[in-house]
């Protein structure tokens, strides 16, 4: 669809057109000719993200590092890619960009066509979720640096052990439209294989939001996989390490689904069509047709199950296609959509906000959904706290299939989502109650699509769809709830170390100067103090042991159960484990500093790729999502520590358990929320009743909403 | 006839008892407290036998329970316990030597001299002692007075020296001591026919330059803004001494309201000893907003403060009385207000030839 919109835009016409048999169209036709790719190029020149010389730069280090990182993941390599801007030469304003990969390599018949013609890709084609989309990016940007510098990019592959380093330099004739090759050489490698493309371009070097270093960050938050090393022209070298070792889940390649084609695209599909029975056409061209759906479908396109789809009449495409639309059909598979997970988007963040030393980080993944047949998937990261700016916007990072969006903030769905909805009830300061909100907070948004529904071929913007703002919504105020949640219980905290202050400090004092005064003995403070604090306190310590990566899990380590990043294998899952080598051991103190003993009962819930090792007093019961405990009485001014241990995380996955109490007043417990989960399990119970509560809260700000626009409506009436 | 002070209780004896409270408490299993007046425009009522505003029921409660509140108690001993010390050893020190002292008291200093200002009036609250017996004293002066009158006053070295407020003062005055209390300062003479209390320190030299004292037959006191103890409790003094009427000339805003409403009334903060310090026979002269209208003064528009404070002020029942409620209402209206000194619109002896003799003659001073 695309690319055919770009031909079209620019005036390639065809044959046909051109040969309209009248003499007005033959007077037309003398105007009617080719029209060069640099022409192209320069009307196109801002779609396509080469509008000034400082997006320039960042469009030329985005299209070469996507293709790196798309190549990687399809070889299944984790990618090293290394980035290098210089200065060409003594000009401050022209450029060498460099980007190298450990990727598979491109055959040497390929590569003037990949980088020397516009429009000539492996993924336009391909319904699954990658970076590049349309096979303009690269081609794109050596035209560029040929028409900016007159000077020719250079590509070296190499393919595989035992083969040589391929290198040329690659010059489009613009008149022709068509790659040269020259200088030719062959070369040696240590890397089995690989890829690096080298592009003069015209340029201007900034730092700040929009730089390339941020891009570069950005890309190292959401592809924790890859390990990216940066060197600045002025020599500043960067190295963004892996946050992770495990390959993000291979997409798998999807049919298109009936609720996301067109007439135009059925058209070709029956043209090329191999089966010659309408039903079997559908059933092995499409995704979710299985056969009750395919007798539904034709009976309400009435049409014939044997029908030849090579013959077909317009008429009865459309009615097939109005067909698509009337029955009810599956959504589409998602295993083509690889999500990064709630603990990688965690790790990428913390990894990379290290400077700020943030208070709070949390992420949250949605379940993949559709728009217009084409499955997507949401996740939502944040980070909070630390030397983040207090009174400031909260800063917004977008990204769309593992790619940072740099440009267009304000036009994007995922920055509307944000400002729809009413962030002072999550504690964030927002004027009005709509807008971004302010507060010492990075947001994190993420959509994976095979067809991401940006607003034009330049990428930079995703499309308001409805359904596509719910879902990220939906995710914000998941991690919003979470916020609110860890806010209001560190306010607690800070009140409570106050009592400590008072109780520890300035009550002996008080209790020593009046009998000073007086000539008197210090009295005993123990009871004043239990009713002064009159609450138990919770507290939580977190702290990481590293393991032996050789040393066997000792017996009463054994995990009990094994859940892993994207449910790999079993087998991996031990990989995960054991790469990591980390324990990571929980501490809570239980301290009654109220005037009777208490006993109650204490849930803890565990991250899903946890595995339970040991637990200190024994558990009363384990669920593969939270651990609890029932108390024995804890007297008066006493203390009782639970110690646990847990396998399957990195260090610093896990900085805050969730610490819930039940059969206890909750106003006297600090340091843990109140259990209102039953005896069930949390995934129903916790969970279920959170997403009761987002939806509430969703109908509130949406009737706000409603009733502030009538109330403003009604103003304006009044004013005429 | 004086009026009858404040309860002289044994200062040191107080002090004690505010640790023995405290020690009690500890002793018996309870939280630490004390009490003492709430200090708010909520809780002033009307006291018909001294005719002034003093403290109602309403307390409030100094608890250990909260960490502010013990860093209160902490505090409060400290300060007891120094004073103590002072009375003991016959010295007295300034509020900001305490504050300075303070610094040494280790969790019990104190952030600001604001904190331990008011807590020096929570002191005098909670044990019905003035401030002046716990050998405390601000640093600020008292303001000035020019007339017909002689006075006697104790000097440093203890020698009585006579004072005649014309012949033995410069242009500045007399100035007015921190302690004015009979044993410090005697009236023994005054041949006016009013007292004439000033807001601002220019319409003070003005008057005087122009001879208003004489001419006038009057005794001028400048307030210099908000008054100290020390004015105040002179003011009544002289009124209660020698029967002479007192008119208060301020600014024509709501601030200046408030000035007169601590001389007439008694202030909020001072509430406890409203009777030693207010002079209820005071009366207000101007500026009024009806005068910014009738003499068609020269104004400026009032800020958000300025309207809040007006607000606050309808609701003060110290101004529940129809005549303010009328004139605040009228200034809320004409959101203006109007300076002493913008009488010299008229020219320099205006107020004293023109405004003031009519102002006076209207209210059957003159
Ligand atoms: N570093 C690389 N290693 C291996 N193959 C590559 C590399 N770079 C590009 N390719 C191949 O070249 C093709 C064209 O790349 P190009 O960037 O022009 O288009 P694209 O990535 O498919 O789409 P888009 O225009 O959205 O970037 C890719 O589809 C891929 O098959
Ligand atoms: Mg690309």
């Amino acid at each position: 669809m695309r690319r055919r919109d770009l031909t079209a835009g620019c005036g390639l016409l065809t044959e046909e057109d051109a040969m309209a048999p009248t003499p007005i169209a033959e007077q037309l036709a003398k105007n009617q000719k080719e029209i060069s790719v640099a022409e192209f190029f320069e009307r196109n020149k801002h779609v396509l993200g080469f509008d000034s010389p400082t997006r320039a730069l960042i469009t030329g280090v985005k299209e070469a590092v996507d293709n790196a990182l798309d190549a990687c993941e399809e070889a299944q390599v984790l990618p090293e890619v290394n980035v290098s801007l210089a200065y060409l030469g003594d000009s401050r304003e022209e450029f060498v960009l460099s980007v190298e990969d450990n990727g598979p390599g491109i055959v040497k018949r390929q590569i003037p066509s990949i980088f020397g013609k516009l429009l000539y890709g492996s993924r336009f084609h391909a319904i699954r979720q990658s970076r590049g989309q349309q096979g303009i990016g690269i081609s794109a940007a050596v035209l560029y640096g040929q028409l900016t510098t007159g000077q020719h990019a250079k590509v070296s592959s190499k393919i595989g052990d035992g083969h040589p380093v391929y290198s040329c330099d690659i010059f489009i004739d613009t008149k022709k439209n068509y790659p040269e090759i020259m200088n030719e050489s062959l070369d040696h490698w240590e890397k089995p294989s690989g890829t690096r493309i080298t592009v003069p371009m015209l340029g201007r070097y900034v730092k700040g939001r929009q730089s390339v270093y941020e891009y570069l960050r950005g890309t190292a938050i959401v592809n924790p996989h890859a390990r990216i090393t940066y060197t600045e022209p002025d020599g500043t070298h960067h190295v963004f390490e892996r946050a992770s070792d495990v390959m993000p889940r291979e997409c798998v390649e999807i049919k298109p689904h009936p609720h996301g084609v067109e007439v135009g695209t059925v058209i070709k599909m029956t043209k090329g069509a191999n089966n010659r029975y309408l039903s079997g056409f559908l059933q092995t061209e499409f995704s979710s047709m299985g056969s009750r759906t395919v007798t539904d479908v034709l009976k309400a396109a009435g049409l014939n199950k044997s029908d030849n789809p090579r013959e077909m009449t317009l008429q009865q495409i459309r009615s097939l296609v109005e067909a698509f639309k009337k029955v009810k059909i599956m959504a589409p598979p998602t295993d083509c959509l690889s999500p990064i997970g709630e603990t990688l988007v965690k790790r990428g963040l913390k990894k990379e906000t290290e400077e700020i030393s943030p208070e709070f980080i949390i992420s949250c993944m949605r379940q993949p959904a559709v728009h217009s047949g084409s499955p997507f998937q949401i996740e939502v990261g944040m980070v909070y706290g630390g030397s983040l700016p207090r009174d400031g916007q909260v800063r917004i990072l977008r990204f769309a299939n593992r790619v940072p969006l740099i440009y267009q903030q304000g036009g994007c769905a995922l920055t509307h989502s944000i400002e729809q909805i009413d962030w002072r009830r999550y504690g964030l300061d927002q004027r009005g109650g709509k807008g971004i909100p302010n507060g010492p907070a990075i947001f994190l948004v993420h959509i994976a699509s095979t067809n991401i529904p940006f607003t034009n071929e330049s990428k930079e913007a995703v499309a308001d769809i409805p359904d596509v703002v719910g879902e990220i919504k939906l995710a914000l105020r998941d991690c919003a709830r979470r916020l609110q949640q860890h806010l209001k219980k560190k306010e607690k905290r800070a009140k409570t170390k106050q009592k400590f202050e008072l109780i520890t400090k300035v009550l002996p004092e008080i209790a020593s100067k009046s009998a000073g005064m007086l000539g008197k003995p210090v009295p005993n403070l123990d009871h004043v103090i239990t009713k002064i604090m009159d609450i138990v306190w919770i507290d939580d310590e977190i702290r990481y042991e590293k393991v032996q990566k050789a040393q066997p899990v000792e017996e009463e380590r054994k995990p009990v159960r094994q859940m892993t990043f994207d449910e790999l294998p079993e087998d991996a899952a031990d990989a995960v484990v054991s790469s990591s080598g980390w324990i990571t051991v929980s501490s809570i103190k239980v301290q009654n500093y109220t005037q009777k003993p208490q006993g109650f009962t204490i849930h803890a819930l565990i991250p899903p790729e946890a595995t339970l090792g040991r637990a200190e007093p024994v558990p009363s019961k384990v669920t593969p999502k939270k651990i609890s405990w029932e108390l024995p009485e804890i007297p008066s001014a006493k203390t009782l520590t639970i110690v646990f241990e847990l396998a399957g995380l990195g260090k610093g996955d896990f900085d805050e358990n969730e610490i819930y109490t039940e059969g206890i007043n909750p106003l006297c417990v600090i340091g843990a929320d109140n259990w209102e989960g039953g005896d069930t399990d949390v995934e129903v119970s916790v969970l279920g009743h959170q997403e009761e509560e987002i939806a509430k809260e969703e109908l509130e700000d949406d009737l706000e909403r409603a009733s502030e626009k009538g109330s403003k409506e009604k103003a304006t009436g009044g004013d005429e | 006839m004086v009026t009858k002070a404040v309860p002289k209780g044994d200062a040191v004896k107080r002090m004690g008892d505010i640790a023995s409270k405290i020690y009690h408490d500890l002793a018996s299993s309870e939280i630490p407290t004390l009490s003492l007046p709430a200090r708010t425009k909520s809780n002033i009522e009307f006291n018909e036998m001294y005719r002034v505003w003093k403290y109602g029921n309403a307390t409030t409660t100094r608890s250990a329970k909260s960490l502010d509140g013990a860093y209160m108690l902490l505090r409060t001993m400290h300060m007891a316990d120094f004073i103590k010390s002072m009375i003991d050893q016959k010295k007295s020190s300034t509020l900001r030597e305490m504050y300075y002292i303070s610094e040494g008291w280790g969790l019990a200093k104190f952030g600001a001299q604001q904190e331990s200002d008011s807590l020096a009036e929570d002191l005098e609250i909670m044990t019905l002692c003035m401030r002046e017996e716990f050998k405390l004293r601000p640093e600020e002066d008292g303001a000035r007075v020019i007339g017909n009158l002689t006075l006697e006053e104790r000097t440093r070295k203890g020698d009585i020296m006579k004072i005649h407020c014309q012949e033995d003062v410069g242009d500045a005055g007399y100035s007015i001591p921190y302690n004015v209390e009979p044993e410090k300062l005697k009236i023994k003479s005054v041949d006016a026919d009013f007292i004439l209390a000033i807001e601002t320190g220019g319409m003070f030299d003005r008057l005087a330059e122009n001879g208003f004292d004489e001419s006038h037959r009057s005794v001028l006191v400048h307030l210099k803004g908000q008054p100290a103890r020390s004015t105040r409790r002179f003011i009544k003094r002289l009124n209660e001494e020698s029967g002479l009427p007192v008119v208060v000339f301020t600014d024509g805003d709501p601030w200046s309201f408030r000035i007169f409403a601590s001389v007439a009334y008694g202030a909020i903060k001072t509430a406890h000893i409203s009777e030693y310090l207010a002079t209820p026979a005071a009366q207000f002269l101007g500026i009024t907003p009806s005068d910014i209208v009738n003499y068609d003064l020269p104004t400026d528009k009032l800020t958000d403060q300025d309207t809040r404070a007006l607000q606050a002020e309808l609701t003060d029942p110290r101004f529940a009385d129809e005549f303010w409620r009328g004139e605040i209402e009228l200034q809320l209206k004409m959101k203006k207000k109007s300076e002493q000194q913008a009488l010299a619109k008229y020219g320099l002896d205006y107020v004293t030839d023109h405004y003031l003799p009519e102002k006076l003659a209207e209210m059957g001073v003159i």
